[in-house]
C-alpha cells in the first residue's frame, strides 16, 4: 500500500447493505484505477444508486472495506468529509441551485476554503472568475452565465452539475445517470465531456442507456442483486447468458 | 428585457436607507416641536413607532434564517424575551432603593416573596456594560446550543419549527414560576431610568426611539452584508439542496448554525430595546402565539427579501395598534385571514405585488425570474 501509483483509487472489498431485511448490496467488490473511466450498469434495484451512497458516506455499509486512495476508510467519513478528499457526486436527478446563477453555482462549488467564516469573507479574483468562465465554455453553457440554473434545460443542468465537480478538482467523480433525460444530440456532448476526462479524472459513470455505455467504449461492470454479475468490454458482457437474461434480454 | 425598477436591486437599497435616516430624524424632531404647533408629534406615538422598529428588527432576524436559510423557526420569541429580560434585570437594579419596599438591593417582587439575598444569575445586572453583554450571549448561546443539536441530528422542515415552537413553549412555562427569580406571572416591571435617563421623559423615549432606528439600519446592514456574501448564496443553496452543499463538502450544520445564532443575536438586541419601550417584560413575551405572529409579519411583507420583513412587521402591528383600539374582537381573525390570505395569494407578500401586477398586466407568458436578477 505504500506505492500509490499501484493501488486502485477505489477499493470496495465484501461490502453489504440490508435495508430491513432486503439486501441492497451483497458482498460487493469493485476496483477503480486511476485515470479510468467505469461503467456501471444493471437493471433497477441492483444496487447502483447504494453503491453511490456508500462511496459517498451517505449511507453506512453494514459490512465490507471502501478504501480510497488506498489509505482513507471511507466508512468512517461524513459526506463534507469525503467530498473534501476528491470525490465529487453527479445525483440521478440534476441537483443545482435553481436559485442562483450558473456562475454563482459554479462559484459555490470551485476548490476554495469551505470554513463559514473563510466562506464569509470570500472574493474571487480575476484569475478565480476567469477559471469558471473557462469551466462555462468547456459545459456548453458560453452566454448563459448570468441565467438562473433553474431555467435552464434538463440537459444543461446535467452539464452544470458535472461542471461543479469538475472546477471542484475532484479527482473520482460519480455520475448517476449523466444522461437520463437527454436528446441524442445532448447525449453525444456529453459522452464527448466525459472521454475527455480520460487520464485526468477517474470516473464512474452509472447508466441504463446502452448506447451511450457502448459510445464511452470503457470497461464495464453489470450489477445484478447488490453484486457484480460480469465485469470486462462492452461486447463481452453483452455476451454473457447471465447478463442476457437478468438486464439486456429483456 | 423590461426592467423594472426594483427596491431590492443593489441601488435600490441605498435610497432605503436614505429613507430610515429621514425617519430617524424626522420623529424626534416633529415630537420636540411645541404641544401647540400644527405639526406637533404626540408623545405617546414616539415610544410606539420605537416599538416597531424594534418588531422590524425581529422580523429581519427571522428573515434571514427563514427567508434565506429555509429554517422556519417558530421559536424566536424566546430569543427576542431573553434580549428583553436581560434589559429588564439591568432596568430592575437601576431602581435601587426607590422601589415599593425601599430595598435597596432586592427588587420588589423578591422583597415580597421573602427571599434574603439576590440570586446569583442576578449579580452583574447592576453594571449596564454587563447586562449588554448578557442581551448578546444568552440569545446566542442558546441558540449554539439548540442549533447545535437540532442541525447535527438534521431536523429539517417542519420537525424544526415544532421543537423551536417546544422550546419557547417550555421557557414560558418556567418564567411563568416565581421560584426561577424573574418576577413570574407579573415579569419585570415599574423601571425608573437607563443610564441615569428617567424613562418617563420625552427626551428619552425620543433617544431609545432613534438608538431603536439606528439598531434597525445597522442590523439591514449586517444581514445585507451576508446575504450578499459568498456565504449567503451558500445559505441560499443549502436550502434548496441541502444534500448538493455536503456533498460539494460545506458544513451544512455550521452553515445554519452560523445564521440561526446571528439571528437570535439581532432578536435578544431587538428584545433589549423593546423592553424600555414598552416598560415591562413578562412570559408572554414567550408565548408559542407570539412567535407565530412573527412568522406572519416576515410572510405578509415577503421572506427572502430582508426589506419586506420590515415592512411587514410595521403594517401588521399598525394594523394591530389600530384594530384592537376600534374592533379588539376582530383581530385575531383578521390576523389569521391575513396569513391564509398572503399564503395563497401573495407567495412573495407585499413586496411581489408590483412584479405580480406586472406579470398580470404584461401577460407574458411565464416571465423568467432571471430578469429580476439580472444587474443593470
Amino acid at each position: 500500500m505504500t506505492d500509490t501509483a499501484q493501488t486502485p483509487l477505489l477499493y470496495l472489498d465484501g461490502v453489504s447493505v440490508s435495508f430491513d431485511g432486503f439486501k441492497a448490496l451483497n458482498d460487493l467488490s469493485l476496483l477503480v484505477d486511476r485515470g479510468e473511466i467505469r461503467s456501471v450498469i444493471g437493471p433497477n434495484g441492483a444496487g447502483k444508486t447504494t453503491m453511490m451512497d456508500v462511496i459517498t458516506g451517505k449511507t453506512r455499509p453494514d459490512t465490507g472495506t471502501v478504501l480510497f486512495d488506498g489509505s482513507h476508510d471511507l466508512t468512517r467519513l461524513d459526506e463534507a468529509s469525503i467530498a473534501n478528499l476528491g470525490i465529487g457526486r453527479k445525483f440521478q436527478k440534476p441537483t443545482v441551485f435553481e436559485n442562483l446563477t450558473v456562475f454563482q453555482n459554479l462559484e459555490l462549488a470551485r476548490k476554495s476554503p469551505r470554513g463559514i467564516l473563510r466562506t464569509l469573507g470570500a472574493r474571487l479574483a480575476g484569475a478565480e472568475r476567469d477559471g469558471i468562465e473557462d469551466m462555462i465554455r468547456r459545459i456548453g453553457l458560453a452566454g448563459r452565465e448570468r441565467t438562473i440554473a433553474g431555467a435552464l434545460s434538463h440537459g444543461q443542468k446535467q452539464w452544470l452539475e458535472i461542471g461543479m465537480l469538475l472546477i471542484q478538482d475532484q479527482r473520482l467523480l460519480l455520475l448517476d445517470e449523466p444522461v437520463a433525460g437527454m436528446t441524442d444530440r445532448e447525449t453525444e456532448a456529453t459522452a464527448a465531456l466525459v472521454l475527455s476526462l480520460k487520464g485526468s479524472h477517474t470516473v464512474v459513470v452509472v447508466e441504463h442507456d446502452m448506447e451511450f455505455v457502448r459510445s464511452l467504449a470503457t470497461r464495464v461492470t453489470v450489477l445484478h442483486e447488490g453484486a457484480v454479475l460480469a465485469d470486462g468490454s462492452i461486447d463481452h458482457v453483452q455476451s454473457q447468458p447471465a447478463v442476457i437474461d437478468v438486464y439486456l434480454g429483456r | 428585457m423590461p426592467r423594472t425598477p426594483s427596491l431590492l436591486a443593489p441601488r435600490g437599497w441605498t435610497w432605503l436607507l436614505a429613507v430610515g435616516a429621514a425617519l430617524t430624524v424626522a420623529v424626534p424632531v416633529l415630537n420636540a416641536l411645541p404641544s401647540g404647533s400644527a405639526l406637533h408629534l404626540p408623545d405617546y406615538l414616539v415610544p410606539l413607532f420605537g416599538k416597531y422598529a424594534c418588531y422590524a428588527l425581529l422580523a429581519l432576524a427571522l428573515d434571514l434564517i427563514w427567508g434565506y436559510a429555509g429554517i422556519l423557526s417558530l421559536g424566536h420569541g424566546a430569543f427576542f424575551a431573553l434580549g428583553g429580560y436581560a434589559m429588564g434585570m439591568y432596568l430592575m437594579r437601576e431602581i435601587g432603593a426607590r422601589g415599593v419596599y425601599r430595598n435597596p438591593l432586592l427588587p420588589d417582587f423578591m422583597v415580597f416573596l421573602n427571599w434574603k439575598a439576590l440570586p446569583w444569575y442576578w449579580w452583574g445586572f447592576d453594571h449596564f456594560a454587563f447586562a449588554a453583554l448578557m442581551v448578546v450571549l444568552v440569545p446566542g448561546l442558546l441558540a449554539l446550543v439548540f442549533g447545535w443539536f437540532a442541525f447535527r441530528s438534521r431536523v429539517t422542515g417542519v420537525y424544526l419549527s415544532i421543537i423551536t415552537q417546544a422550546m419557547t413553549y417550555a421557557l414560558w412555562l418556567a418564567f411563568f414560576r416565581n421560584d426561577m427569580g424573574f418576577g413570574g406571572n407579573n415579569g419585570l416591571t415599574d423601571f425608573k431610568d437607563l443610564l441615569g435617563f428617567d424613562l418617563h421623559a420625552a427626551s428619552t423615549r425620543r433617544g431609545l426611539y432613534v438608538a431603536s432606528m439606528v439598531t434597525l439600519g445597522l442590523g439591514y446592514l449586517a444581514c445585507r452584508l451576508i446575504t450578499g456574501s459568498k456565504l449567503g448564496r451558500l445559505l441560499l443553496a443549502l436550502r434548496d439542496a441541502e444534500s448538493r452543499v455536503r456533498f460539494l463538502g460545506y458544513s451544512v450544520d455550521h452553515a445554519k448554525l452560523f445564521a440561526f445564532t446571528v439571528s437570535a443575536i439581532i432578536a435578544g438586541i431587538a428584545g433589549a430595546l423593546y423592553v424600555p419601550q414598552v416598560g415591562i417584560i413578562n412570559p408572554s413575551e414567550f408565548s408559542p402565539g407570539n412567535s407565530i405572529e412573527i412568522a406572519i409579519w416576515v410572510a405578509v411583507g415577503g421572506r427572502g427579501t430582508l426589506l419586506g420583513p420590515i415592512l411587514g412587521a410595521v403594517l401588521v402591528n399598525f394594523a394591530k395598534t389600530w384594530l384592537t383600539g376600534s374592533i379588539p374582537e376582530a383581530w385575531l381573525f383578521v390576523l389569521g385571514g391575513l396569513f391564509i390570505f398572503v399564503t395563497l395569494a401573495l407567495p412573495k407578500g407585499v413586496l411581489g405585488l408590483p412584479s405580480m401586477l406586472g406579470t398580470v398586466l404584461r401577460r407574458r407568458p411565464a416571465a423568467p425570474l432571471a430578469g429580476e436578477e439580472r444587474a443593470p
